[in-house]
């Protein structure tokens, strides 16, 4: 994702225009990696609903995957990766113009495998934004809100980070995702969920999360794939790529430590969806630092991340903010933390591109500080205004009876946990389709 | 005495605990049932299939309570439970033979009033 570095990698390769298949070969398996992670997000996010709305948060998830896709082939990768000025890419390589089996400019791997593997991490970031408005949020204006969002907010931060953007021009680094995936994804889930508003039980009612394990489930799954998220964000096999992996192994092992202890402190006990948000956490810490921080710095990272986290999340409840899945606290501000420690911690012998605070280099913090201002100002804006023209043209979330009946009969018309008793079969044969009273489920 | 079923819709469960609580109504059982009421069927589809649910989920609620409490649970059950549309459900008033607390061997009003 950092084209320096790649750069850097490829040089000491000394293969900088031809593909290697070795780091082809990894880059492939790491894509599907990354792609597993928007369903492991389904099925961490839909065990913290409740059960009438298991499909409907889950399905969120599945939309990424069809809506951003096909709006990052169209328009959102060219945004993201030509070349254009500071602020946005250039049209380019819009509809995969010009994306072939040439190798993408400082990597050894296929422009193509380049595509896709940058499509897998704007889908997820799609998704995650979600996590905000579940419950409540009509599936059509979500859709429209995954497509447009994509573009806006996605492709134009992603081009700040790695595409050539004034951010990676200044200087500042982000391996693999800090400014538009974690940052872009919580500051945005703010920004919608003020705009959504609040579900109607909330604050009235205990909403809880309806099945533990599914969330304990997506939290290893989503670990599997950040393995290839960071680990392929070098773009190679090499030293950074090592590096990354090794640190995601690292980072959340910390984090979740710490979260335990903190648990122990303030409840006596170590909770289980506790557990599993602090997996996540820490994988978003190490996302924006994984190549550029030493292991140790990086267990370092992970205990420290765990403290501003936590206390947004136990702190977010208690406000009329209904930001339902704590996006803001396990991504932005994990996110905003992991780019602030990359000022302090980066240490070139490790990455070959720039040293941090400690080692000497306090240019690099400014650098950091000044993505951790400007991407969340950008997200939480652009979000918010976005959602306020869809929610001009349409209704973004529907009445109290819908969503007192649940988000998965009224959008879906299916349930997570259908019995079949006393079901009827439809069939035209039968003849009882026509004579159907049917109406909107009451 | 008397046994007061509530059926109620799931999601006006909680309003109804809230408004017994206010009635003071303290004994209760709630247990998930599916039912038909006369409601509108609605229709799922899964694959190819398709299916008329005949039945809904219901919340139902079972409270024994002695002759002074039994208007006030029912207006709680409707207070609680009432949307205005089809399918809020129904009271059933039942008459109650005998009531013993299993841990003092209290038998009728006693025990079907909370002991302090």
């Amino acid at each position: 994702m950092t084209g320096f570095v790649t750069l850097a990698d490829s040089l000491t390769l000394g293969a900088a225009s031809t593909v290697n298949t070795g780091d082809t070969a990894w880059m492939l398996a790491a894509t599907a990696m990354v792609l597993l992670m928007t369903p492991a997000l389904g099925l961490f996010y839909a065990g913290l609903v409740r059960s009438k709305n298991t499909l409907n948060t889950f399905m969120m998830c599945v939309a990424a995957l069809a809506v951003a896709t096909v709006m990052w082939a169209l328009v959102g990768y060219s945004i993201a990766f030509d070349e254009g000025n500071g602020l946005i890419g250039g049209l380019g390589h819009a509809f995969l113009n010009d994306v072939t089996f040439e190798p993408r400019d400082g990597t050894t791997i296929p422009h193509l495998l380049f595509f896709a593997f940058q499509a897998t991490f704007c889908i997820l970031t799609v998704a995650l934004v979600s996590g905000a408005v579940v419950e409540r949020m009509r599936f059509g204006p979500f859709l429209i809100f995954a497509a447009l969002w994509s573009v806006l907010v996605y492709a134009v931060m992603a081009h700040w980070a790695f595409g050539g953007g004034w951010l990676q021009e200044k200087g500042t680094l982000d391996f693999a995702g800090g400014i538009p995936v974690e940052m872009g994804s919580g500051f945005s889930a703010l920004a919608a969920a003020l705009v959504v508003g609040a579900r109607k039980d909330y604050g009235r009612q205990a909403l809880l999360p309806h099945n533990a394990v599914y969330v304990l489930v997506g939290a290893g799954l989503l670990w599997f794939g950040w393995f290839g998220f960071n680990g392929g964000s070098g773009f190679s096999a090499g030293n950074s790529g090592v590096l990354a992996f090794t640190n995601t192994l690292l980072t959340p092992a910390c984090t979740l430590a710490v979260w335990f202890l903190l648990d122990l402190v303030r409840g006596r006990q170590v909770t289980a969806i506790g557990a599993a948000t602090a997996i996540i956490v820490g994988c978003v810490a190490i996302t924006p630092a994984g190549g550029f921080i030493s292991p140790g710095w990086a267990m370092v990272l992970g205990a420290l991340a765990a403290l501003p986290s936590y206390a947004v999340i136990v702190l977010r409840p208690r406000t009329g903010v209904d930001e339902t899945l704590d996006v803001l606290a396990a991504h932005g501000v994990a996110g905003f933390f992991g780019i602030l420690f990359i000022g302090f911690f980066a240490q070139l012998s490790w990455n070959g591109v720039s040293d941090g605070l400690v080692y000497g280099n306090a240019s690099q913090l400014g650098w950091q500080a000044l993505a951790a201002v400007a991407a969340p100002a950008y997200a939480f804006g652009m979000t918010f205004v976005l959602l306020r023209v869809i929610g001009a043209f349409t209704q973004l979330r529907g009445s109290e009876h819908e969503e007192a009946v649940g988000m998965d009969i009224i959008h879906h018309g299916e349930e997570a946990y259908a019995s079949g008793e006393g079901a009827i079969l439809i069939t035209p044969e039968a003849g009882i389709e026509e004579e159907l009273a049917v109406a909107e489920p009451r | 005495m008397k046994l007061v079923i509530g059926i109620v819709r799931p999601d006006k469960a909680n309003d109804v605990l809230e408004a017994l609580y206010r009635a003071e109504v303290r004994g209760v059982s709630l247990s998930r049932v599916q039912g038909h009421g006369g409601e509108l069927d609605r229709v799922e589809t899964y694959r190819g299939t398709t299916v008329k649910m005949g039945l809904a989920e219901k919340a139902r609620f079972e409270i024994a309570v002695s002759e002074e409490f039994i208007q006030p649970t029912i207006d709680a059950l409707c207070e609680g439970g009432r949307t205005g549309e089809v399918g809020d459900g129904k009271i059933f008033v039942v008459p109650l033979e005998r009531v013993i607390r299993i841990r003092t061997g209290e038998t009728d009003d006693s025990a079907v009033t909370p002991s302090t």
